[in-house]
């Protein structure tokens, strides 16, 4: 427990006093701390030497485009600046209604300081990021003008939904949760063509629009799958009961990478000749499934949270065995589960890299790809290092938002705050 | 209130005794169907390649040599030879990453409670960013900008007993003669009792860095699960902070330990898969070149998924036993 200072010092004694609990409480501690420091120290001039001094970091800005979208046709490009523009609308908008709409802990205001910081953050990578890349001028205006329309959208939305009833807010909340599914499939339409737009084949599909293909598509097909997977799991019905089994023990037993192997080399075996899907689909089908045993485990560890009062009250309440599945069991399921499904994402996420083994040409494919290039051999630190930043930066933003979404959505907070 | 009179014979979609067994028939026939159709394309397929299964091509020889090697191989040797090899330098892996992670996880999770607001920060810092980048990207960082990165000869890296060079890892051992021998420079080569190669030493690292912020944070919530008035008490007796550890909290810390260490050393064990990315030949990367030679797709699938199928069971079963050892023992 921390002692706590009986007057009010000030802030610097206050800082010192802290500094000194915490750093030199003891001669062991003090020295620890000064060991410490050297090292720390030493690490970071080190690094920051060799990032402003020896690195090179032309291997990035040269091949930004590879590491993007890969070798998707450049005449195309133009359908993934749509969507991206499509996607900074959808976002700008869900983000604005989602923080409009008056909670218990916050009255909707319009921009809670959290917001504020994430906006600045969004204008400076906005303007940095191009920059540093030594972009076009062209492309530099289209970054800015997707900044400006997501904060646009979410200062529009933000008061239209501080001028709703109730009502008219919770009837805008559900139609967002239709617009990101339709706006999926028209991303899809849009990366693909097929209806109206020049096939891309998706051996051309690459860099970081493939690694976010791959990840989104295994994330919502497997959702529906390890629901039912771990209600299978759990069910009185033996035969349903011991499959999930099986395939949950099986999956989870065997390395990701041998499961691709399988997916590879296999699923043509398996398909009558012609049906076999391109080796991309291989992929997202393999990862799909591998990430439904997984996330099985977390929903069944969700559903045994859920307490058995509740079943019995909502069969008194004369529901059937499906509502009080689906208004009762499962919503209090899933809140249960979400730290755990959230980490299950960010894993799959992490994940996609394995695709590289396979020759797929994802962000960790194409960096070995650029770096067998004689123009940039011996860049690994440059390159990696890139990587590394750009994987920990979304998945340390993933996990912050699982955590935000958990806090909302636990119970006891709402009840307290009421 | 005047209930509707129920129907003599309920309907059969409506029979609460009936339908589960209908549910079950059904998902059955469609698994069922599902099955048949893959395993009668898998033959038909197959045989129309003329790679029906067999294990006899297993007899054959390998014609491919391995980078180094547990248990002794060469290229004259057959391919069930090559694969034994593989899985020896997958279990040196294992065992080896299990020791080091296991170490390394423990001080950090105990780091956790240190009294020390830096070592604490660090600690937290470690796991946050080693647990938010993807291994494989550790594993070919430590390999291309770590371990290549070595100079060789008389500029390695030399450390007492140690000597850390691009063509590879020296330890100091018992020589031939059982006599004690450090990393010796014969002719600008390093010679020493034990060499390790960089693409075990990146391998190891990548393991035990990785494997071990995750053992951090088993250990950190075993620890934190333990009452602070299990501290108070030990310290009340007299004991020091060691002996308190010792005594007190890591007996009670370890019954929520050893499950979750149970989790981390499976995925440790299929995570070392992934050294085929930095060119060790564990078991993956030596079926993988099987496959190209023979193009035996579906008996390399069956041998590795077996494989490692054993190696977690394994595992699982000594937890499972230091499980039971570490349990309370109620009357």
């Amino acid at each position: 427990m921390a002692p706590s200072s009986p007057t009010p010092a000030s802030p610097a004694a206050a800082l010192a006093g802290r500094l000194r609990r915490d750093l030199f409480a003891t001669p062991t501690d003090g020295l620890i701390t000064l060991v410490l420091l050297g090292v720390i120290g030493g690490a970071l001039t080190g690094l920051l030497r060799w990032a402003f001094g020896r690195a090179d970091w032309a291997v990035i800005r040269l091949n930004s485009t590879l590491f993007a979208v890969g070798r998707y046709p450049l005449a195309q490009q133009w359908r993934l600046w749509l969507l991206l523009a499509l996607f900074c609308g959808a976002a700008g908008l869900s983000w604005g209604l989602l923080r409009s709409q008056p909670r218990p802990d916050r009255q909707g205001r319009l921009w809670p300081p959290a917001d504020r910081w994430a906006c600045g953050l969004i204008v400076a990578l906005a303007l940095w990021t191009p920059w540093a890349l030594e972009l076009s001028a062209s492309i530099q205006l289209r970054w800015a003008g997707l900044a400006a329309l997501l904060l646009a959208l979410r200062w529009l939305a933000g008061r239209l939904g501080q001028a709703l009833s109730p009502r008219q807010g919770s009837w805008a909340l559900r139609s967002l949760a239709l617009l990101w599914p339709a706006l999926y499939l028209i991303g899809m339409e849009l990366i693909s063509g097929g209806i109206g737009l020049a096939r891309v084949p998706s051996s051309d599909w690459g860099g970081l629009l493939l690694t976010l293909l791959q990840a989104s598509f295994a994330i919502l097909l497997c959702f529906p799958l390890g629901v039912a997977l771990a209600l299978g799991r759990r069910s009185d019905l033996p035969l349903l009961r011991w499959g999930s089994v099986l395939y949950i023990e099986f999956v989870r037993g065997a390395p990701l990478i041998t499961l691709l192997f399988l997916g590879q080399n296999i699923l043509g075996f398996l398909l009558p000749g012609g049906l076999a899907p391109e080796r991309v689909w291989r992929a997202a089908w393999v990862l799909t499934f591998f990430a439904a045993a997984y996330l099985a485990e977390a929903v069944r560890s969700g559903l045994a949270a859920v307490p058995k009062g509740q079943r019995e009250a909502a069969r008194s309440l004369g529901l059937g065995p499906l509502q009080t599945l689906r208004h009762v069991v499962l919503p209090q399921a899933l809140r249960v589960a979400l730290p755990v499904m959230v980490s299950q994402f960010i894993s799959l996420l992490q994940d996609t890299t394995l695709l590289s083994l396979i020759g797929l040409l994802e962000l960790l494919g194409t960096a070995r790809a650029v770096m067998a290039n004689p123009a940039f051999l011996g860049d690994y630190g440059e390159v990696y290092l890139t990587l590394a930043v750009l994987f920990w930066g979304c998945c340390t933003a993933l996990g912050l938002g699982s955590r935000a979404l958990e806090h909302r959505l636990d119970p006891r907070h709402t009840a307290s705050a009421r | 209130m005047a209930l509707p009179q129920t129907p003599a014979v309920i309907p059969w979609w409506r029979n609460r005794r009936l339908l589960p067994w209908l549910l079950q028939a059904a998902v059955a026939l469609v698994v069922l169907l599902v099955v048949a159709f893959l395993l009668g394309n898998l033959i038909r397929n197959l045989t129309a390649a003329g790679l029906l299964l067999t294990w006899r091509w297993l007899g054959q020889p390998a014609g491919f040599n391995i980078g180094e090697s547990t248990i002794p191989f060469d290229a004259a040797l057959p391919y069930w030879r090559a694969l034994l090899a593989g899985l020896a330098n997958t279990l040196r892996a294992v065992v080896c990453g299990l020791i080091g992670a296991t170490l390394l996880g423990t001080m950090a999770g105990m780091a956790n409670f240190s009294s020390n607001g830096l070592l604490r920060g660090l600690v937290r810092g470690y796991v946050e960013v080693v647990r938010n980048i993807p291994l494989l990207l550790q594993l070919v960082f430590w390999y291309f900008v770590v371990f290549l990165a070595l100079p060789n000869g008389a500029a390695a890296l030399q450390l007492p007993g140690l000597t850390l060079a691009k063509s590879g890892l020296y330890l100091a051992g018992f020589g031939p003669g059982w006599e004690w021998a450090g990393p010796t420079l014969v002719n600008g080569v390093w010679q020493a009792p034990l060499r390790l190669s960089v693409e075990f030493g990146a391998l190891l690292c990548g393991l035990v860095v990785y494997s071990g912020a995750y053992i951090a944070e088993v250990v950190r919530a075993g620890i934190a699960a333990v009452p602070e008035g299990q501290w108070e008490a030990a310290s009340s007796l007299g004991l020091g902070w060691l002996a308190s550890v010792r005594h007190v909290v890591l007996p009670q810390a370890l019954r929520v330990i050893v499950p979750g260490l149970n989790t981390q050393y499976i995925s440790l064990a299929k995570n070392s898969s992934l050294a085929v990315a930095v060119g060790y030949p564990d078991l993956y990367a030596v079926a993988e070149t099987t496959l190209n030679q023979t193009g035996r797709a579906v008996e390399m699938v069956i041998l590795l998924l077996a494989a490692y199928l054993v190696l977690d069971l394994l595992i699982s079963a000594v937890m499972n036993g230091l499980n039971r050892l570490v349990q309370i023992r109620e009357r």
